[in-house]
């Protein structure tokens, strides 16, 4: 819900800030009939009505049966106070906790690690200036695992009572605190000797828990392969505060310097040509980056490739232009992984689908669809 | 807007690039940067840019310490066409062009109508507004340069570098971008290959060799034959071109290089080593 609000209220801003000066500009004939505009709002407006719908229906979705209505009843009930249905007996104490202690924080949890995760990616890629960076080549989701499996296998008396949650955060705030030392070279980073440091860095981290998870007990392994692949199933709402600042916080940084970020597409030169302090930006982004997907997967695990691939869904649809992109980023990616949340308890019921499974055995399809049609080919995702 | 270098200097890497340069680019004038390649002209124009810090020495733009100022602040002052364009994302002309306002532009909102009247009319001057729907990737050689420069236009700043600007570019669009940066009545600096280009359109050129200034004054004092030997290692006659009356310069190579040292046999290394076992 926070975040929603809050990328709703920037992007309202944002549109409400552009919108009377956008129709005068004579573009060449676009590939486009509607206007670039509409377009944009078109979208935003969509997939920000999605997010509502899909919390709905996520909420309402699970073993015991609730119906849209009833769940919108203790939804409301819970947010305004004084609603007459929450005492008088039409809903049941279990409905009640179901969709209020174990559907909405998941689903909320769902959404705000997608937006996290597509967001690092977005930011990471203009950062590092490369199109298949995304946010686990820092070395976070390699350090989060070895952090969580040291905290399943040895329990919590060997990693100084850290729970599950925090010894993964620990992992990967360690970890990208050691690529981070290993890509600077008299204080500049230089974009390719940090992909190195951290796909280095993170094979060498998997090595280790590998080795951990190999030698274990095998009852421990399922454990491990869950938080792995990644999973929203245990969530409450005050796991949701570190990732939903982390979210908020970076996000309206990033808008905030959505030109600088424009500058940096065309080369270092270039955006220092153009005023922006590049060694400066970098360093700031790289944090921003490491703190988003730390406070994600320490709670979510690694849920991999949103962070790939929303970025540039995203781009395909709207262009490069930050201002444009990054508000369809969080919410896209925040819509993806909550309905990718929604399949994975409800397709093998009882049983749960780790999230990074399906993440990627929906999204890379859509992909590659998405990249073989003209659109992305003008994009220049084919050259 | 005036621009001074005083006794620069950079190293890099413990080489010295740029050797002690001092000049001075009166406001609204055109100065040429010649010398072969590796002679410095790029590194020297980049600490103007605060792209490189100079290891000794300072840069002035109307008497301001470019290194007091933030990188914003230098942005509006200079604009930039260097040689490096990247395109890994799809970014079109227009949103290439748009760039050049970003020194002039505070937080997320939109891009004004004035912003978009400036980037019409620089495309329209660098004849790219048929090109503006295009992704930049996907232009020709010439047709970035030409966005290149609508991007410094709409910068919109006093004084103008440019960074070996006719590469790729035909006859005529080089004599075009040379007028256009140079009629505009702002100080330009600009690093060129061309002797002719540079006689035609600077007031002043500098001969840079091996990191330091050789010459500095008007292109055809400064041009000489043997300057032109001394700076680029070959013959130069002055000529008068047929159509225009104006001094050409025309190069060829008839001098002799020194000769190359005496050519070895090429050894067989193993016909040696059985040799020596022998």
């Amino acid at each position: 819900m926070l975040m929603i609000l809050i990328y709703d209220i920037v992007c309202s801003v944002n549109d409400f800030l552009r919108t009377p000066l956008d129709p005068p500009r004579p573009v060449a004939p676009s590939p486009w009939p509607r206007s670039a505009a509409w377009r944009r709002h078109g979208t935003a407006l969509t997939l920000s009505t999605s997010i509502l719908l899909v919390i709905l229906v996520s909420a309402s979705t699970g073993p015991l049966s609730t119906s849209l209505p009833e769940t919108a009843k203790i939804i409301a009930g819970h947010l305004v106070p004084g609603m007459a249905w929450m005492n008088d007996g039409s809903i049941s104490v279990s409905q009640d906790q179901a969709v209020w202690n174990f559907r909405l924080p998941r689903t909320l949890l769902a959404g705000i690690a997608g937006a996290s995760l597509a967001l690092a990616g977005a930011l990471l890629q203009t950062n590092v200036r490369n199109p298949l960076a995304e946010p686990y080549i820092l070395g976070v989701s390699a350090g989060a695992g070895v952090g969580a499996v040291l905290a399943i296998v040895a329990g919590s008396t060997a990693v100084a009572g850290l729970g599950l949650n925090a010894a993964a955060f620990v992992g990967a705030a360690g970890a990208t605190a050691l690529v981070y030392l290993l890509a600077r070279q008299g204080g500049i980073i230089a974009p390719s000797r940090l992909i190195l440091a951290g796909v280095a860095l993170g094979s060498l981290l998997a090595a280790i828990t590998n080795f951990l998870t190999i030698t274990t007990e095998a009852q421990n392994v399922y454990s491990v392969l869950f938080f792995l692949l990644g999973s929203v199933s245990a969530a409450s709402y005050p796991q949701l505060i570190l990732p939903g600042l982390a979210l908020a916080g970076v996000g309206l940084y990033a808008m905030l310097r959505s030109r600088a970020l424009n500058a940096m597409l065309a080369g270092d030169e270039a955006a220092i040509a153009l005023g922006v302090n590049v060694t400066a930006m970098r360093r700031t982004l790289l944090l921003a980056t490491a703190l988003l997907t730390a406070t994600t997967v320490a709670v979510c695990g690694g849920i991999g490739f949103v962070g790939l691939v929303v970025p540039h869904a995203v781009r395909m649809i709207v262009g490069s232009d930050h201002r444009r992109m990054l508000p369809l980023v969080i919410l896209g990616g925040g819509l993806f992984l909550m309905l990718t949340d929604l399949l994975a308890r409800t397709i093998a019921q009882p049983a749960e689908i780790p999230l990074g499974i399906l993440t990627a055995a929906v999204g890379a399809p859509f992909f590659l669809w998405l990249m073989r049609t003209s659109g992305a080919r003008a994009a220049g995702v084919e050259q | 807007m005036n621009v001074s270098f005083e006794k620069v200097s950079v190293e890099i890497g413990g080489h010295r690039i740029v050797n002690n340069v001092s000049l001075t680019v009166p406001s609204g004038s055109v100065l040429g940067l010649l010398g072969p390649n590796g002679c410095g002209k790029s590194t020297l124009l980049r600490t103007l840019y605060r792209a490189q810090k100079p290891s000794s020495g300072t840069v002035l733009v109307n008497g301001t310490d470019v290194r007091s100022l933030d990188g914003r602040e230098v942005a509006r002052r200079i604009a930039v066409m260097a040689q490096e364009s990247t395109q890994e994302f799809p970014i079109t002309v227009r949103e290439m062009a748009m760039l050049g306002r970003v020194p002039h532009q505070r937080g997320f909102g939109a891009d004004s109508a004035a912003d978009h009247e400036l980037i019409d009319t620089a495309l329209r001057e660098v004849g790219a507004t048929h090109l503006a729907a295009r992704y930049f990737a996907g232009l020709s050689g010439g047709e970035k340069q030409r966005v290149l420069l609508a991007r410094t236009l709409t910068q919109q700043t006093p004084v103008l570098v440019l960074d070996e600007p006719t590469n790729h570019l035909d006859v005529a669009f080089q004599l075009e971008l040379m007028s256009l940066a140079t009629s505009r009545g702002i100080t330009v600096l600009t690093a060129l290959h061309d002797m002719n280009l540079a006689g035609e359109y600077c007031d002043q050129v500098a001969l840079m060799r091996a990191g330091e200034l050789q010459a500095i004054g008007r292109p055809h004092e400064v041009l000489d034959e043997d300057a032109i030997r001394a700076g680029f290692g070959v013959d130069s006659r002055r000529l008068e071109h047929p159509l225009t009356g104006r001094p050409l310069i025309a190069v060829a190579r008839i001098t002799p290089l020194p000769a190359p040292a005496a050519q070895q046999q090429p050894i067989n290394h193993e016909t040696e080593i059985v040799k020596e076992n022998a």
